[in-house]
């Protein structure tokens, strides 16, 4: 299968991430104790960042979402498939050679009080990616670079002789986002980095992000459950689901004219300020839940839980393609410019 | 499964004649350390009525689930009651033995917490412990007591009750944990049902079926519900009347749709553009940006003079410096702790 | 589940930071580390104060009571043993041989387990396999009968014993710091530092490390005081120190066969053993409080 790109549009600058064919997960002792079983809980994925852009992945637990972003950054090595960063193949490349691409390719987790050592000051958080890169940043210019990090992501310089229980959630994570900025990253992987904070100061993180994108053109895999934040972040979006990409394309395309059923009872069931007690019913409520990455159903993996499933679902796997000159690519039988997969009244 | 069954109009809310199935008047509650107590909720009065879903909203350090704790007589060690009183029915709690809270709870007032594995034991079978109320508290037999638990199971939507009666709760999925905490919760019949955050450990799919299932028992059950939650987009679902909590303290109550559509405190108006879904009205990135609250939610051992969220807020002037305002009425129901609510109602509407 | 509920309702102030006080030692601590002390100075300065001479008897003045006055005028206050010896300067003399080898022993015993549990932690895989399993075996083996082993094959001396006891005592500190690392190596921070494309030994000292001393450090005030028995233990079996030097175990020892006649002279030094062994755990126990307040609950 071939990686799209979507809406490549004419300023494009390229692209910075390019994931084929990845599977990821865990292992579990076998059968009977001998050997051990591998459960892809990413079952083969193909994907795109564009450079100086955000590609949004929305899905919900279980998805894959998470162990997309570990394996992206050399946290759990995949099991099937290439990602390509830099010109090189991070999948494939020996320890010493993915150390040194680490540089250009940073992440910012999920809970800064748990993903950032408490023991440290935020200045040697900040700092500690040019002890282990040295060259970056010399060693008598240090002081100063991280007071620019600081104020570049809204702190103030002092507050980098503090330990991190001394600061907010909010203002810890703008701590993490620096001590990713300091590698002077090409792509950030964001992993659920705003779902820890109340909204008011989400909001805040998301200015903060959408600011450092326009000013130092880094580009974000941006992970979240939450669809009006990916919505509202990102240029391009993935839909997953149990471990793969059912909708692929720009925002404007997979939240504007969802096509494929997940994504229509997804977005149908976000819960918006306008929804009233009296105006619940009539969205897609989906029935059961997402069945287990290590058995996954036939076909179409979302065929279980669909509202359109025919035996056609549980013989063939549907490709994410473009069908039907849509815009962006469906993993889906029935999808077609005509809205097919409209859900029943 | 599909609960969106169809159902009849809502009837028209009770009048708020009638005595509220349960109140708070003028609740402080304080972490004491030593001789000291950091005031944490400061000043709350709420009424719920049956039939009706009060949302308290507020983020984190909001004092939201302190209150909401304090309706079922359980803060945490440390917490304590430091003025103000708790009505069950009509009736004063403030005399209440453990003993009487014991019964109070389930019966009269219960609880759907947010982490269905924490409130499940796990080492009994799930129909168990649905069943236990019924065999504890109200000495049916285990055959009668396993009847109506697998009744309620069915209720609330648990396919395959019979079979799943022994299940651990490990066995079960996240959503359907929630359903048996929810028929835990509702087995006895309460008149009240607190709901902390009962959607916010669940995705986005199971979450509307876990919205639809509170929302079909509140119906039926003619139930007065306190739903708590950080997420206002949730409580639109559910709720009719909504209370929004700052530092301690209501700062703005009312007629949900009403306070949705042209808040009168300038942290509601904050809280509500503060969202993705204000700054992208279409689809996709509008390349808009978003509007936070600058700032952070005080420190309750150092708090701001005057108005809580002066700091914070946009509006602010001397005034607000200097006064705490309080909660009064603006007419049409609502009520706002606001010196300058008539400016905030005109700066929505323009 | 991606969604992190909204933090608890607001921090006790007894939790936060820069809170109201600091915590302070209770007055049993101190009353611990005041043994303590005592028996440091004892150990340091006691032989130069009343010199221990081991092989000096003086058979006129065998089996005085304590308190009872010597021929040099001298008052032995805690009576003489049976060849006339001052129990004092014997127990003062035997402190200084429990103070080396319980201190040599978990220097030396717990920085081979630091080593062999934060590599079996850390690591993981076979490294832990095979470090695991060496520990098990000498876990399963009785500590005593290895220490007999060691002891007969060596011969007395105090090098000896304390190579016995770390022998016998590493496992449990390298069980401790492997369980902290283990449990260190899972959190999202080391994550953190791996994606930044720091190294092993980046992670291991600057990361995993110290979040192990401190289980390492409530171990080690365990040890201290078990390491004085099992020293004391192995001298009153005649297995530990040499004859030449005192020891409090051997002490006890040499006071059996006159516990009818006088009882002091295996008392005195199972006392000062059971005080310090007692002041150890006390202090032991206030310092993991201090460390840790949530163990108290």
């Amino acid at each position: 299968m071939t990686v799209t790109e979507p809406g490549a549009a004419p300023e494009d600058t390229g692209t910075v991430l390019k994931v084929s064919g990845l599977e990821a997960g865990y292992e579990r002792p076998g059968r009977h104790g001998f050997g051990r079983t591998r459960v892809p809980v990413v079952a083969g994925i193909d994907l795109a960042v564009r450079a100086g852009r955000t590609l949004g992945v929305v899905g919900e637990s279980g998805c894959g979402k998470s162990t997309l972003a570990r394996a992206i950054v050399g946290l759990r090595p995949p099991f099937a498939g290439t990602i390509e960063f830099a010109g090189a193949d991070l999948a494939a490349a020996p320890p010493r050679r993915r150390r040194r691409l680490s540089r250009d390719l940073q992440m910012v987790f999920q809970d800064p009080y748990t993903s950032l050592n408490p023991r440290m000051t935020v200045a040697a958080v900040i700092a500690e990616g040019w002890s282990v890169h040295p060259g970056i940043v010399p060693r008598d210019r240090r002081d100063a670079e991280v007071a620019r990090l600081l104020e570049l992501v809204g702190l103030r310089a002092d507050h980098g002789g503090r330990r991190l229980h001394e600061l907010s959630g909010g203002q810890c994570q703008r701590v993490a986002i620096a001590r990713a900025l300091a590698l002077r990253p090409r792509l950030i992987v964001c992993d659920e980095a705003v779902s820890a904070l109340d909204v008011s100061v989400r909001a805040q993180i998301l200015n903060l992000l959408a600011d450092l994108q326009a000013e130092l053109d880094v580009a974000y895999l941006f992970i979240s459950h939450d669809l009006d934040v990916v919505r509202h972040i990102s240029h391009d979006v993935a839909v997953m689901y149990l471990g793969t990409v059912v909708e692929y394309g720009t925002a404007a395309d997979v939240f504007g004219d969802p096509q494929h059923p997940y994504t229509r009872a997804l977005l149908s069931a976000a819960p918006s300020v306008h929804d009233r007690p009296e105006s619940a019913a009539g969205g897609i409520v989906l029935t059961g839940e997402v069945p287990s990455p290590a058995a996954p159903p036939s076909g179409c993996r979302f065929r279980t839980r669909c509202y359109m499933a025919t035996d056609a679902c549980a013989a063939d796997v549907p490709a994410l393609e473009p069908r039907d000159g849509l815009p962006q690519s469906v993993a889906c039988h029935f999808a077609d410019s005509a809205g097919s997969t409209a859900p029943p009244p | 499964m599909t609960i969106s069954a169809p159902h009849p109009a809502p009837a028209p809310p009770p009048g708020p004649a009638g005595e509220p199935a349960a109140e708070l008047r003028d609740v402080h509650i304080g972490f004491r350390s030593g001789r000291h107590v950091t005031p944490v909720v400061r000043g709350i009065s709420l009424a719920l009525r049956r039939g009706r879903v009060l949302a308290l909203v507020g983020e984190s350090g909001s004092g939201k689930s302190l209150t909401s704790l304090a309706l079922i007589g359980l803060l945490p060690p440390g917490a304590e009651l430091t003025a103000g009183s708790v009505r069950l029915g009509g009736e004063d709690t403030g005399g209440f033995s453990a003993r009487r809270w014991r019964e109070a709870r389930g019966g009269r007032v219960a609880m759907v917490f947010q982490d269905p594995m924490a409130a499940l034991n796990p080492g009994f079978p799930v129909g168990w412990q649905i069943a236990e109320p019924f065999r504890r508290r109200l000495g049916l037999g285990r055959r009668e007591a396993r009847e109506r638990a697998v009744a309620l199971m069915r209720e609330v939507g648990i396919a395959d009750a019979p079979a799943r009666f022994g299940d651990h709760p490990h066995e079960f999925s996240g959503g359907m944990r929630q359903r048996a905490v929810i028929a835990m919760a509702l087995a006895l019949e309460p008149a009240v049902l607190l709901a902390d955050e009962p959607t916010t450990a669940l995705d986005v799919t199971v979450q509307a079926q876990i919205l639809d299932l509170l929302a079909q028992r509140q119906r039926e059950d003619d139930l007065a519900t306190l739903l708590v939650s950080h997420d206002l987009g949730v409580v639109a679902r559910l709720a009719q009347d909504i209370a929004v909590m700052y530092a301690g303290r209501i700062v703005e109550q009312g007629p949900l749709d009403a306070v949705y559509t042209r808040p009168a405190h300038p942290y509601t108006l904050g809280l509500l553009e503060a969202m993705p879904e204000a700054a992208d009205p279409g689809e996709g990135n509008s390349g808009g940006r978003l509007k936070p609250i600058p700032g952070v939610p005080p420190d309750p051992r150092r708090p701001p003079g005057g108005c809580a969220f002066h700091p914070r807020c946009p509006f602010a002037t001397d005034l607000c410096r200097a006064e705490d305002p309080p909660l009064i009425e603006i007419g049409g129901g609502r009520a706002t702790a606001c010196h300058h609510s008539d400016q905030v109602l005109t700066e929505e509407s323009a | 589940m991606s969604t992190i509920a909204p933090a608890p309702p607001v921090p006790a102030p007894a939790t936060a930071s820069g809170g109201t006080g600091r915590r302070r030692l209770p007055a049993i601590a101190w009353v611990g580390l005041a043994v303590l002390a005592l028996f440091v100075l004892a150990a340091l300065a006691g032989p130069l104060l009343r010199p221990y001479d081991p092989v000096a008897t003086d058979l006129p003045h065998r089996l005085l009571a304590p308190g009872a006055r010597l021929g040099d005028g001298s008052v032995a206050w805690l009576g003489t043993d049976q060849v006339g010896r001052d129990m004092l300067a014997t127990l003062l003399a035997g402190s200084r041989v429990s103070l080396v080898v319980a201190l040599a022993t978990v220097v030396i015993g717990g920085a081979v387990g630091l080593v062999a549990g934060l590599a079996a932690g850390y690591f993981g895989g076979w490294t832990d396999t095979v470090l695991s399993r060496i520990g098990d075996v000498q876990l399963a083996f009785p500590s005593i009968l290895l220490a007999i082993l060691i002891a007969g094959v060596l011969g007395p001396s105090i090098t000896n014993i304390v190579i016995t006891l770390a022998v016998t005592r590493w496992v449990i500190f390298a069980r401790v710091v492997r369980a902290s690392a283990l449990a260190t190596r899972e959190l999202e921070f080391v994550d953190s530092a791996r994606v930044l494309g720091a190294g092993h030994l980046r992670i291991l000292f600057r990361h995993v490390l110290p979040n192990c001393w401190q289980p390492l450090l409530v171990a080690t005030t365990v040890q201290i005081g078990l390491t004085m028995v099992a020293e004391a233990s192995l001298s009153f079996l005649g297995l530990g120190i040499p004859p030449d030097a005192a020891s409090w175990g051997a002490t006890v020892s040499a006071g059996r066969d006159y516990l009818g006649s006088a009882w002091w002279i295996s008392t005195m030094p199972a006392l000062a053993l059971a005080a310090v062994v007692t002041a150890v755990g006390v202090v032991g126990d206030a310092f993991r409080d201090l460390a840790d307040p949530r163990a108290q609950l």
